[in-house]
């Protein structure tokens, strides 16, 4: 996706902030929950070996 | 109740007193501590750490033997559950950034799928409700149905909240294993940790499953701020249920819950509150369940599966990720713990 990312996935705040070396941590145990295209809550599933989250405008994401 | 060590000795005995006790009781006589000797084993030191940890593995060696049972979980209703548990992301009534979310029969199959390739002989199914409903109860159905028809060499376990008797008698028809309901907290801590249900209907919905068939798994959280003395008695009320198996979950303060700035539990805390329910409960599987990468780490969790621990969630959780499955099945290899096998009920 080309668009910029502007928010953070875990907290949803905007990334030019700092403060989100602890959310970058977290986000190798969990899932990101904010788009950080746009900071709308994403639909998240995890199972027991992968997770998506979808945003409604922005599309799919899956684990790597 | 017996007497305590306190009561023989008439003054307070020294700590490495109730290992011994312990020794004699629950190792050699299989016979669980009482609330009292598990407050005393939860009030011993650092110190005596290394050798109360040895202690709960040799009776989880005695009473269990040395399989480890392997289970992975998925969410079948994530988000969006009216009641308040305060450690819980997927309650509805706190701004926690989890959204409502379904999971589809053919995305089921595949998750099971996913944990039996991993040696796994257990999958749970979730639900974030308070009970099920007739939607919740047909997609059961559906997906258990769907499950044994295509993933032989695993069990089908649920977890989808308080029960009435004829949902009891319904997941018995479907082929349900066993049944998970916990207990999350101690009677007389859990009007600080639940308002919208109490802990005797959690206590009710248990001993429906257990006496229907299915085997009783009923689990706890500890490290919600709960007090020593709490935590022994929450290991004596499991230990006066008799589950077959208690999940031990340490809390992952969520963002946005009621305990959301909560500490972490201190590791060695965490490895003694392992050992006390091992002692608790001599003959239960015990298993490792959320939280324990971040309480724990690489090496306390090698130290829990010395310490009392037979059984571990591999893979991911409900709404968190865990370690990388092979990373726990190397590590049994390692420990020499084999990954216990079907049961010949199937
Ligand atoms: S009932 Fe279960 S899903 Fe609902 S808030 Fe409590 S722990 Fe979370
Ligand atoms: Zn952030
Ligand atoms: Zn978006």
């Amino acid at each position: 996706m080309s668009e910029a990312q502007v928010y953070c996935g875990h907290c949803g705040e905007a990334l030019d902030a700092s403060g989100h070396d602890a959310c970058r941590e977290r986000l190798r145990m969990e899932p990101p929950r904010f788009c950080v295209h746009c900071r709308r809550r994403m639909q998240v599933q995890v199972t027991p070996t992968s997770w998506t989250a979808r945003c409604v405008e922005h599309g799919e994401l899956s684990s790597p | 109740m017996s007497a305590t060590a306190e009561e023989q000795h008439g003054t307070t005995p020294p700590a490495s007193d109730i290992l011994a006790i312990a020794r004699e009781q629950v190792l050699e006589r299989g016979v669980p501590l009482d609330e009292a000797q598990i407050l005393q084993v939860l009030r011993t030191g650092d110190d005596l750490l290394p050798e109360l940890l040895e202690l709960a593995h040799e009776v989880r060696m005695k009473w269990c033997g040395p399989e480890v049972e392997v289970e992975g979980i998925v969410s079948i209703k994530t988000g969006g559950c009216p009641e308040d548990c305060h450690f819980c992301s997927q309650s509805g009534q706190f701004t926690s950034p989890v959204r409502s979310v379904w999971l589809n029969i053919p995305e089921l199959v595949k998750a099971a799928e996913q944990t039996a390739a991993t040696g796994a002989t257990e999958f749970c199914i979730v639900a974030a409700v308070r009970g099920p409903d007739e939607r919740l109860m047909s997609q059961m159905r559906d997906g258990v149905r769907a499950i044994k028809e295509s993933v032989p060499g695993i069990e089908v376990a649920a977890s989808i909240g308080m029960l009435t008797q004829e949902q009891v008698d319904d997941l018995v028809d479907m082929g349900i294993h066993r049944y998970n309901h916990n207990l999350e907290a101690a009677r007389s801590y859990f009007p600080q940790v639940v308002s919208t249900h109490s802990w005797e209907e959690r206590w009710d919905t248990c001993l429906m499953v257990r006496e229907s068939g299915m085997e009783l798994c009923c689990g706890c959280l500890v490290g919600m701020g709960e007090t020593v003395e709490q935590r022994a008695e929450l290991a004596a009320q499991l230990g006066e249920l008799q589950p077959d198996e208690v999940p031990l979950n340490f809390l992952n303060p969520r963002p946005g819950t009621p305990f959301g700035d909560l500490p972490l539990m201190e590791s060695s805390e965490a490895l003694r509150t392992i050992a006390a329910f091992r002692l608790a409960l001599p003959r239960t599987i015990l298993r490792y369940a959320g939280g324990r990468e971040l309480t724990l780490g690489d090496l306390g969790t090698r130290e829990g599966l010395l310490g009392g621990i037979n059984a571990v969630i591999v893979g991911n959780y409900l709404t968190t990720l865990g370690r990388d499955p092979q990373e726990d099945l190397d590590l049994l290899a390692d420990l020499k713990m084999p990954i216990k096998a079907l049961s010949s009920s199937l």
